[in-house]
């Protein structure tokens, strides 16, 4: 698309977004109840408590709120089953040869287990927490009593038969965080809205027409690999 | 070698490597009528197949999965800070990012593409003519490279034309001709190409360094900025500043790559074959351990072969070389107790630390915009462009704007402000905020060789063909963190200048180990330097091996100790300074080039 036919395109995006704005507003429930349309997803690797926890815990990660969609909407949960199912989800590209010892925070990850297994034992070690703690598992207790658990899962002051939970906590966020944000190809960031939500535009990768822009809003919505469009 | 070693038809040059240095060495020998066998262990590569859009813009393949990376759960290195440790396996990707596969990191590097300073070729003379002997901190082995930088002019020259890069000059022939780095030496000729435009924020900073009194200039980036046909007649595409340079093979042919640049003619030079997949083992020597008779490797079939050659070329990535060179024999291992031996001396990294300025809301920085070598720098507090007296530490950083191409999932990562909370609502505002709103500023400082710093062989953990992991016993010293703190001070200058809502200045901590979970940079060094003391060097000033002349060793492994500027400009002018010197004199009169 040349710079001509751009002229015309920014007060147009701009009025769009504004009417996104308004209507976020308003509706944030609304983001549920899209989710709540499509079929529902049946987790491969996940069984139902645990999916249980995942989808609590996603949707503490990245409520839906006033600054756009959160992880539910956006089928975080899903990206991180379908992760399980890929080589990475089995340690592809992880040195997991022992022997293993533990030794300073900074010499990095020294655990025997792949992503899956840091998933298994993580939730388990979450839901025997919150049972003993407070009677439930983690997905049955209230908002505010699981981001308590997930902020002392992330300081590390949980303890769990075999992973730390610092450990577990850091293996979820990276997969919520590139389950809201990669290219849908992959099972989240539906509907392009992670992407929306941070103003990128995508698989569009060239800007040679607005390199020289300066502090211009880009005005072309987001587009994925497969050619979806926000 | 084992008995059952297939041994195959001898070749006259054996190559160990397919990324920027092999390909350099394999086009120069084949120019120069040699037979080339070039092995690499990762598959092979191409733009067409790996840089193919839209598939290959894949942020999560790209620098989250390390599709081009590589395989670590094969290969990998241990890792502690001091000898008294013991050191742990580096298990999954974070501090540095090794490539793997036929291009190697070059197919998906980010393509700053420097000379070096004339000051860092003889920093331990230089040093010590400006400040007395004294000024070298206890435990620094501060040394020359033995080779100047009117010697290396040609060799820079001729890469940047091989890799079409962009840039202003500053001296051409000693006439200044244009608004380039004032404090860069002499050129022979300008940049193949202009420089590339600027980035928003990198115009904002290089307003504001020219406001704070510094001298800002267009980075040197092997992105091309125009059409360009190199020397060897391949064809590069304009850069349309994409943003996805690190970590990904460029779809639009722009930055410069062997893949790209050099391959595609020794592809089809009848002197030349490639064997991917080809895992070199060990050099294999002669009796008296002299003379080295070829590589022992693993066949893409697993089947061990022995590759005879009278010449073996190392140009594997830095610490692989000098792992090789531990696993085969060649040259004496370093002792650190003694500091004697030479094969793993002066390891170095690079010391780089990020800081943050946000603007004005109502400023979109459009951090996804970008090219992977473009941005603003200046060299101010970089090598010995200012007076190291009165501040008391060795080394320098430049200081620059170089976004590269700032994606999502990254972004989320970065997060908001300091304080701002890793997720929930408010990480969503921080992070929307500070990727719509801010630039990074990067101090890209030089790391000093020092005698605990080094590399050798791990006593415990293995890859998977059962030879022993390389073991980097590395922490950031005192003199390096003063030099961070001192340039990070600068940054602030030119903060101020700049109508900042916001500023975030990084440095790095005393007392704060070298920390293997968060990416810092891949430009690591040393381990096999060059020079001019065998006694110091592991390598003469033309790469080769002191103790087996017919082994020369190409890469990032040669420099004594770390620059400022990113290492790849250096080890491909390097390369062609090898070459040259055995295209004119080791080809017809074999053996030791230095004496």
């Amino acid at each position: 698309m040349g710079i001509g036919s751009l002229r015309l395109m920014p007060s147009r995006r701009r009025f769009m977004q504004g009417l996104a704005g308004v209507a976020a507003c308003g509706t944030v429930p609304a983001f549920g109840a899209s989710a709540a349309t499509r079929p529902p997803y049946a987790p491969r690797f996940f069984n139902a408590p645990q999916w249980d926890f995942l989808i609590a815990a996603c949707a503490r990660l990245i409520p839906a709120d006033i600054h756009g969609p959160g992880a539910l909407a956006l089928d975080v949960p899903r990206f991180i089953d379908m992760q399980m199912q890929t080589p990475y989800g089995h340690g592809a590209g992880w040195y997991l040869a022992g022997p293993f010892m533990q030794g300073a925070d900074n010499l990095g990850y020294q655990l025997p287990y792949t992503p899956r297994d840091l998933y298994q034992r993580g939730i388990t070690g979450m839901n025997a927490h919150a049972t003993t703690r407070h009677g439930r598992p983690f997905a049955a207790l209230a908002p505010a009593v699981q981001d308590d658990l997930l902020r002392a899962a992330e300081q590390g002051s949980l303890v769990f038969d075999e992973v730390p939970s610092a450990v577990f906590f850091e293996q979820l966020l990276a997969n919520v965080m590139e389950g809201a944000f990669s290219d849908p190809i992959h099972g989240g960031n539906t509907g392009l809205g992670g992407w929306t939500m941070l103003g990128f535009p995508g698989a569009r990768a060239d800007f040679m027409d607005w390199v020289d822009r300066y502090g211009a809003h880009y005005p072309l919505g987001s587009v994925s690999i497969s050619g979806e469009r926000a | 070698m084992s008995g059952d070693a297939r041994r195959l038809s001898p070749v006259d040059v054996v190559i160990v490597g397919g990324g920027w240095a092999g390909s350099i060495m394999a086009k120069e020998m084949t120019e120069a009528g040699r037979s080339v066998v070039m092995l690499e262990r990762g598959p092979d590569r191409s733009t067409a197949a790996d840089g193919a859009y839209p598939a290959s813009i894949d942020e999560l393949e790209g620098n989250f999965r390390y599709r081009l990376f590589q395989d670590l759960s094969k290969n990998t290195v241990t890792i502690r800070n001091n000898s008294q440790q013991t050191a742990l396996p580096y298990r999954r990707m974070a501090a540095f990012l090794p490539g793997e596969g036929v291009g190697g990191a070059g197919l998906h590097w980010s393509g700053v593409h420097f000379r070096i300073a004339p000051d860092d070729l003889r920093l331990r003379s230089r040093v010590i003519e400006k400040y007395g002997r004294a000024f070298i901190p206890e435990g620094m082995n501060l040394q020359d490279y033995g080779v100047t930088y009117e010697e290396l002019e040609p060799f820079f020259d001729k890469a940047e034309k091989v890799f079409g890069t962009s840039g202003e000059a500053y001296r051409v022939n000693g006439q200044v001709v244009g608004r380039g780095n004032v404090f860069a030496p002499s050129r022979s000729d300008h940049f193949p190409l202009p420089a590339l435009k600027d980035v928003y924020t990198a115009h904002i900073f290089r307003k504001a360094a020219e406001e704070a009194g510094f001298h800002p200039y267009s980075l040197p980036a092997a992105n091309a900025s125009q059409q360009y046909v190199n020397p060897y007649g391949v064809q590069m595409g304009p850069c349309n500043f994409c943003g996805y340079c690190s970590g990904y093979a460029c779809y639009m042919y722009s930055k410069a790559s062997p893949n790209v640049n050099i391959l595609p003619v020794l592809r089809r030079h009848p002197l030349f074959e490639l064997r991917s997949s080809s895992h070199v083992l060990k050099v294999e020597l002669d009796a008296d351990g002299r003379r080295a008779t070829g590589v022992t490797y693993l066949d893409a079939d697993g089947q061990e072969c022995m590759q005879p050659a009278e010449i073996v070329i190392l140009a594997a990535f830095q610490f692989h070389n000098v792992r090789l060179m531990l696993l085969s024999g060649i040259g004496r291992p370093y002792d650190p107790a003694r500091n004697e031996g030479v094969v793993g001396r002066n390891f170095v990294y690079q010391n780089v630390t990020t800081s943050t300025v946000w603007l004005d809301r109502g400023v979109e920085t459009n951090q996804f915009i970008g090219a992977g070598g473009g941005g603003v720098a200046f060299d101010d507090f970089n090598s010995e462009n200012f007076d190291h007296g009165p501040l008391g530490f060795v080394g320098g950083s430049p200081v620059w704007v170089n976004q590269a191409g700032v994606k999502p999932i990254g972004a989320a990562h970065v997060g908001g402000p300091p304080g701002t909370p890793r997720w929930g609502s408010a990480w969503k505002a921080g992070t929307i905020d500070t990727y719509r709103h801010s630039l990074r500023i990067d101090a890209h400082g030089a790391n000093m060789a020092y005698r605990d710093v080094y590399l050798d062989l791990d006593p415990t953990w293995k890859d998977t063909c059962g030879q022993p992991l390389l073991r980097m016993t590395f922490d950031w010293k005192d003199n390096d963190i003063r030099m961070n703190r001192y340039v990070v001070d600068r940054i602030g200058d030119v903060a101020k200048a700049m109508d900042a809502r916001q500023v975030h200045l990084v440095r790095r901590e005393f007392g704060s180990p070298f920390d293997t979970r968060q990416y810092q940079t891949t430009h690591l060094g040393g381990g096999a330097v060059m020079g001019e003391d065998p006694g110091t060097s592991a390598l003469n000033r033309y790469l080769q091996s002191w103790d087996v002349h017919n082994v020369f060793v190409i890469g990032a492994n040669a420099f004594p100790q770390g620059t400022g500027y990113n290492p790849t400009g250096m080890v491909a002018a390097l390369a062609y300074w090898a070459a040259h010197h055995i295209r004119v004199t080791y080809l017809a009169h074999p053996g030791p080039l230095a004496g």
